[in-house]
């Protein structure tokens, strides 16, 4: 790669961050818009009470639990598929890593916003603290909501940390070409990086470790979100499969997000020449793995109720299959699976536009699986005297209509400020890659270790 | 970043051959391996030049940062436990299987946490001291030099870079 394709890329991916285009207001003020709108009910909420929302006995995880389940399967778009990318050493992940991290980050902060937004008295949420308390309440380690507290804590810590190393140099080079203000604050971000060859070998150390620490620990939260339902003796949820049909589905939801997002960008900041459509087609691939995967255990699940026979479980999945949920059940194996599967199966259809498609589905499909773990199983527990109904008042739909806009005004502002795509491993990319026997390959990881 | 109070002979290099050529320059007029400084704004794993670094103990680091994340989640969980003798669900009160759930989630932690200090340590950040630099190395060039040279060896040096092709600093 030479000098002037090293300014090309420098000048086409910091153009989105140094000028500013008028739409970038306009969307800016149309998502902010809806973010105040939910912020109002959410508002209206509190200084009325849960009973604005349709939560009611027997019915008390609805909506905000479903979008909590969402977000944080979301979430698993970024740090994970860009931990794994990189250990396994993708080169084709380097122009997708950074759009993948930040949807990480943004999701699990909308994400964990939901059960303080569930609680009703939101200024209360510091119960989940291990604090030692004054009136002798200790948290309950015992708790699985304990265990998100700490789970979806060390996630977000790791992923902000995950986001934030590789993007040093970045700020080192806003750094160099901006002024005034800018300038001192990506001086700041930047924290004096150089570029030394011992800063960026220790950095590359560091991100491998980070890589290898972050997938166990985001396998461990969505599997620990699937332990507050599946540690409670409510048909349907009481399953050893909850924990990897939760991974499997936030991956695949992750992936879908994560699909959605790159189009978008690569149509607004004009990234054509670094997003090309074999991004598009590798992340199809593995979106039809995780279709796959998806159906697979949704017809493990299912079939495993059905043959145990239990009648609370037969209840729940009747209500699924032709009941008054059906609908919902059959939009989502549709939007899951059987649409998905051909679009991303046949190698024709897996274009850009057909893998945005069926990730628009997809994401779909996945908010309803999440409404259909929670809310049939509430209103159709072990008895018949305590079934109940569930209808979502506008409060409910005008917040999670909100963190849909919050996620996208959070990721705009992002691309604004940072570039979004890594410019250094970009241009790492651009290096010549020499074809080394394993005896060569040991020589030259050696060289690391012998100079004094 | 300025480098303005930071006695240095460098060069810049268009392409990370000549700067290759040009730390071969410099170890040829007996310049130690330490005083040689290369920065860039990217790495080049390719070249000799960009691994001249001292094993690292980041990853035993990492290791003990999570050791402690795992003994600090234990003693967390059970001295609460054992201050609040709550009975739940017929769990003994210190209840292993859901206290590794809390340990688990430190260790991770507590490994992360040691991994990003040691490497700022270790990478000396963040820093607001002068050090070498150039600006120009953000559009794509190349420095290498030599900080606080003897000043009887600073026109040999720069000979020494100029021959490698390099746009010598006149500083």
């Amino acid at each position: 790669m030479n000098l002037e394709t090293r300014n090309k890329i420098n000048d086409d991916l910091l153009r989105p961050v140094l000028h500013t285009s008028p739409w970038f207001y306009v969307i800016i003020a149309v998502l902010g818009g809806i973010i105040l709108a939910g912020l109002g009910s959410w508002m209206y909420q509190m200084s009325h009470g849960l009973v604005v929302a349709g939560i009611k006995w027997p019915v008390y995880w609805a909506f905000y639990i479903t979008n909590f389940v969402f977000w944080i399967g979301i979430s698993h778009a970024g740090t994970l598929i860009s931990a794994i990318l990189r250990l396994v050493n993708a080169t084709w992940r380097r122009p997708v890593t950074r759009c993948a991290e930040v949807i990480t980050v943004f999701a699990l902060m909308i994400g964990a916003m939901f059960p303080i937004i569930h609680l009703g008295r939101p200024w209360l949420a510091f119960y989940l603290m291990p604090y030692p308390s004054e009136r002798g309440i200790w948290p309950n380690f015992r708790s699985p909501l304990v265990w998100d507290f700490f789970a979806i804590s060390t996630y977000l810590t790791g992923s902000t940390l995950f986001l934030f190393l590789p993007a040093i140099p970045d700020f080192a080079l806003m750094r160099d070409r901006t002024n005034g203000l800018r300038k001192r604050i990506y001086g700041a971000l930047a924290l004096g990086w150089q570029g030394t060859t011992k800063q960026w070998h220790r950095l590359e150390s560091a991100m491998q470790i980070m890589a290898i620490a972050i997938v166990p620990v985001a396998i461990s939260v969505h599997t620990i979100v699937s332990f507050d339902f599946s540690m409670a003796p409510v048909p349907m949820w009481h399953s050893t499969v909850f924990g990897p049909y939760f991974v499997a589905g936030a991956i695949f939801s992750g992936i879908a997000a994560l699909i959605v997002a790159m189009a978008v960008l690569r149509r607004l900041l004009h990234l054509e020449e670094y997003l090309h459509p074999v991004h598009f087609h590798n992340l199809g691939k593995l979106l039809l793995t995780m279709s796959l995967l998806w159906g697979y255990f949704t017809f493990v699940e299912r079939l495993t109720v059905w043959y145990g026979n239990s009648p609370s479980e037969m209840a729940v999945f009747w209500e699924t299959q032709t009941g008054s949920y059906a609908p919902l059940f059959w939009t989502m194996v549709f939007c899951n699976f059987v649409i998905p599967l051909p679009l991303l199966s046949i190698r024709r259809l897996r274009t850009i536009t057909g893998t945005v498609v069926a990730s628009s589905l997809i994401v779909v499909g996945m908010w309803l699986e999440r409404f259909l773990i929670i809310v049939p199983s509430l209103a159709t527990k072990n008895l018949p005297y305590s079934w109940g109904f569930y209808r979502p008042q506008p409060v409910e739909i005008m917040i999670t209509i909100a963190t849909f806009a919050a996620m996208a005004f959070l990721y705009v502002l992002f691309s604004k400020f940072v570039p979004i795509i890594s410019i250094w491993e970009l241009k790492v990319g651009g290096h010549p890659r020499p074809v080394l026997t394993p005896q060569e390959e040991e020589e030259a990881q050696e060289l690391w270790r012998v100079r004094p | 970043m300025e480098s303005a109070a930071v006695n240095a002979v460098y060069a810049l290099y268009s392409d990370p051959d000549s700067a290759q050529l040009a730390v071969e320059g410099l170890r040829r007029e007996g310049v130690a391996e330490r005083s040689i400084t290369v920065i860039s704004s990217e790495p080049f794993e390719e070249y000799e030049f960009s691994r001249r670094d001292k094993p690292t103990w980041i990853f035993w680091i990492a290791t003990a940062g999570g050791a402690v994340g795992l003994v600090a989640a234990y003693l967390l969980a059970s001295i609460t436990q054992r201050m609040w003798p709550l009975v739940t669900g017929g769990m003994p009160i210190v209840a292993m299987w859901p206290n590794l759930i809390i340990m688990f989630e430190l260790t991770m932690l507590g490994a992360i946490i040691a991994t990003v200090i040691t490497l700022l340590i270790t990478a000396r950040l963040p820093t607001t001291r002068s050090k070498l630099y150039d600006p120009e190395i953000s559009n794509g060039k190349i420095l290498v030099g030599v900080e606080n040279p003897p000043e009887n060896s600073i026109e040999k040096l720069r000979q020494a870079l100029r021959a490698t092709g390099g746009e010598v600093h006149p500083g």
